[in-house]
């Protein structure tokens, strides 16, 4: 198992390189942030000057050397835009966005894998045909429009919810967290069911397609004339046997969450790592976006990492196999 | 089989199961008649289709829904249980009535130890605490010939081989210590050494408890060294009951006496096996009267006319107009060779 996890963790830093490179030189070569910076009156020895000191003078081979050892310290240099520490603004940002994540993605998960099981028990109830129909509208509306709706109805119209911001923060060391006030929670419904609404959809369906799979095997059969009782069969065997591919698309879904939040972070205000990069694209501000995708990217490895991990827990199949850990893993 | 005070085991009366489909009602079994009594083993023989694992399944009432009962009668034990709601009848499984499925390999849950199935299904029907329903699947896998058993608890499905696991499976069957074991095609998907081994287990732990088995195959080796008594099955009913002996060697029914004469004989040389002529009517088109007659050598109009019922033969019972009194003078009687001793 420890060699294993040492091999995973190998790959993954060779995943995290490959994508610096690709966010170095992408951005790299993307506008001229010296333009954005400098007003209409800097002379060309502004310009060179602001260049020489944010680095841009350099080879390209250093000035990746120096974007990774930095990176790998924590350090994505200073904004254009704002003429501040990357890392400073990232972390100041940081809080808003995870909780917004943590917050859908559990309400992905719980009514996703809830409403999945039970339409795949009752798969004739006309609430199972209501859900899977309804669900089709998660599917297909595109997230922005989602948002837009839920604020039209709750914030607009029925003005039970505020419709941008996330309400009053409660500061604990160095994390402002909106969970511990009743407005943070009432800041939070309205984007975490629009974050998390595609990813409820996939899982919901992913779960019930899995259930309806396994409930047709012979070791379910079996269950059932073994005389086990119906929730030990339903939830004992059958929902255990459906969390291998679940926990593949959740893990992927919620690396998702964290990439794609910047959508919902525009539309509801949110103060989060997605509206800073969204700023950062309008700017030019490259330091912003490499970091952004760098951040995106080790959530993905993270997760992933996770994932396999898990696997392991749930399958004792792959518990040994990955024992015996020969390196094709 | 005298009707009244001793019922048999489990009694199957005009057992009826359909499917309801857009296109109409199929029917699937059409009237199976079979009893098993306590302590015997009936094997159950047919061609694929003819609806022996259905009538298993039905007895157990795990019918795959939208398939279902339509008519008919199943006793176990002195009551009835066709009809029974879920609960009731999840309590005589694997209690009363164990199950023994084909596929060894497919039949446990790959995510548990063999451990956690066995003290699960034992503490599911009997009143045994953690300790004392381990104590038990230690045995249960000693009796099945599981080598070091109590080190085996803690062993996943996958870390034993198809053989070891039909004998898990068969360890699970037995927990409760049933009445009744219902095996469908216990052996098929096991290879040829192994499946005597563990037809072996079956019969000597049945003889050993008491416990009567349905044995249901279409490998008439299985049958002949183990059953008892046979039912021939033939498009969703049964045409042929007796003993063994008697079926294997002197069948009654113009079926089951194909049927032997398929089998092939070890130290005699054939070129080509005999086989009926035609197949076995597809599900929803079996013909009026004796499924069988547009197949059989024997036919005539009365068999195409009307359906025949349970009558005796030869030696056995048999779903045959040949042993009735109506045969000698239906048409086209030239000379019925058959003794009607109907």
């Amino acid at each position: 198992m420890f060699s294993y996890l040492v091999n995973r963790v190998i790959q993954s830093i060779g995943v995290l390189l490959v994508v610096a490179l690709l966010s170095f030189v992408i951005f790299n070569y993307v506008g001229d942030p010296i333009n954005n910076m400098v007003g209409q009156e800097a002379t060309l020895e502004d310009r060179e000057e602001l260049r020489e000191r944010l680095g841009l003078n350099d080879s390209v081979i250093v000035q990746f050397l120096r974007f990774v050892g930095n990176a790998a310290e924590g350090e994505f240099g200073i904004s254009y835009q704002f003429q501040r520490k990357v890392s400073d603004l990232i972390l100041e940002r940081m809080p808003a966005t995870l909780e917004l994540v943590f917050v859908s993605a559990i309400f992905a998960l719980a009514a996703g894998i809830g409403l999945g099981v039970y339409t795949g028990l009752r798969r004739d109830s006309w609430l199972s045909r209501f859900v899977l129909t309804t669900s089709l509208i998660g599917v297909s509306l595109p997230t922005f429009v989602i948002g837009i709706l839920l604020i039209y109805i709750f914030s607009v119209t029925l003005e039970w919810l505020p419709s941008f911001g996330r309400g009053d923060t409660v500061r604990l060391g160095s994390w402002d967290s909106g969970l511990l006030t009743g407005s943070g929670w009432l800041a939070i419904i309205l984007p975490a069911i629009t974050l998390g609404l595609f990813q409820l959809t996939i899982i919901l369906r992913l779960v019930r397609a899995e259930m309806l799979e396994v409930l047709r095997t012979d070791y379910i059969k079996f269950a059932r004339a073994r005389g086990l009782s119906r929730r030990a069969v339903n939830f004992g065997h059958a929902l255990k046997n459906t969390m291998v591919p679940v926990i593949t698309i959740a893990g992927l879904q919620i690396g998702t969450l964290i990439a794609f939040s910047i959508i919902t972070e525009t539309v509801f205000q949110w103060p989060g790592m997605g509206l800073l990069f969204i700023q950062g694209v309008e700017f030019a501000d490259v330091p912003i976006m490499g970091a952004y995708l760098l951040l995106a990217a080790i959530a993905f490895v993270a997760i992933n990492l996770i994932v396999d991990l898990l696997y392991a827990a749930v399958d004792p199949r792959l518990r040994v196999s990955a024992q015996r850990g020969t390196g094709t893993a | 089989m005298a009707d009244g005070a001793a019922r048999p085991l489990l009694d199957v009366r005009g057992l009826k199961v359909g499917l309801p489909t857009r296109r109409g009602h199929l029917p699937i079994l059409n009237g199976v008649d079979l009893h098993v009594k306590e302590g015997e083993v009936l094997g159950v023989v047919g061609e694929s289709g003819a609806g022996k694992s259905i009538t298993g399944l039905a007895v157990i009432g795990l019918l795959e829904p939208p398939a279902r009962i339509d008519g008919g009668e199943v006793w176990f034990d002195g009551a009835r249980i066709d009809g029974l709601s879920g609960d009731a009848l999840r309590r005589i499984r694997g209690a009363r009535i164990g199950v023994i499925f084909q596929d060894p390999l497919t039949s446990l849950n790959p995510l548990y130890t063999i451990g956690r199935q066995l003290t699960e299904t034992i503490r599911t029907h009997m009143d045994l605490g953690a300790d004392a329903a381990e104590k038990r699947a230690v045995e249960l896998l000693d009796e099945v010939g599981i080598p070091a058993a109590a080190s085996r608890l803690g062993a996943y499905p996958h870390e034993f081989s198809g053989g070891m696991r039909q004998r898990v499976v068969i360890a699970l069957a037995l927990c409760a210590h049933p009445r009744l074991i219902i095996a469908d095609e216990p052996t098929t998907a096991l290879d040829v050494s192994i499946q005597a081994q563990i037809i072996g287990v079956l019969k000597r732990l049945c003889r050993e408890h008491g416990t009567a088995v349905m044995l249901i195959t279409h490998d008439m080796g299985v049958i002949a060294e183990t059953a008892d008594r046979v039912a021939v099955m033939y498009a969703g009913r049964v045409i042929e009951d007796g003993t063994v002996a008697e079926v294997v060697r002197n069948a009654s029914h113009p079926y089951s006496h194909g049927l032997m004469g398929s089998i092939p004989t070890i130290g005699e040389r054939v070129g080509r096996l005999p086989q009926i002529r035609g197949a076995m009517p597809r599900v929803g088109a079996v013909p009026e009267g004796c499924a069988f007659a547009p197949r059989c050598p024997e036919v005539r109009d009365l068999c195409r006319a009307e359906r025949p019922v349970m009558m005796g033969g030869k030696t056995t019972s048999a779903a045959c107009w040949q042993y009735s009194p109506r045969w000698a003078d239906s048409a086209g009687a030239a000379g019925a060779e058959a003794v009607a001793d109907g």
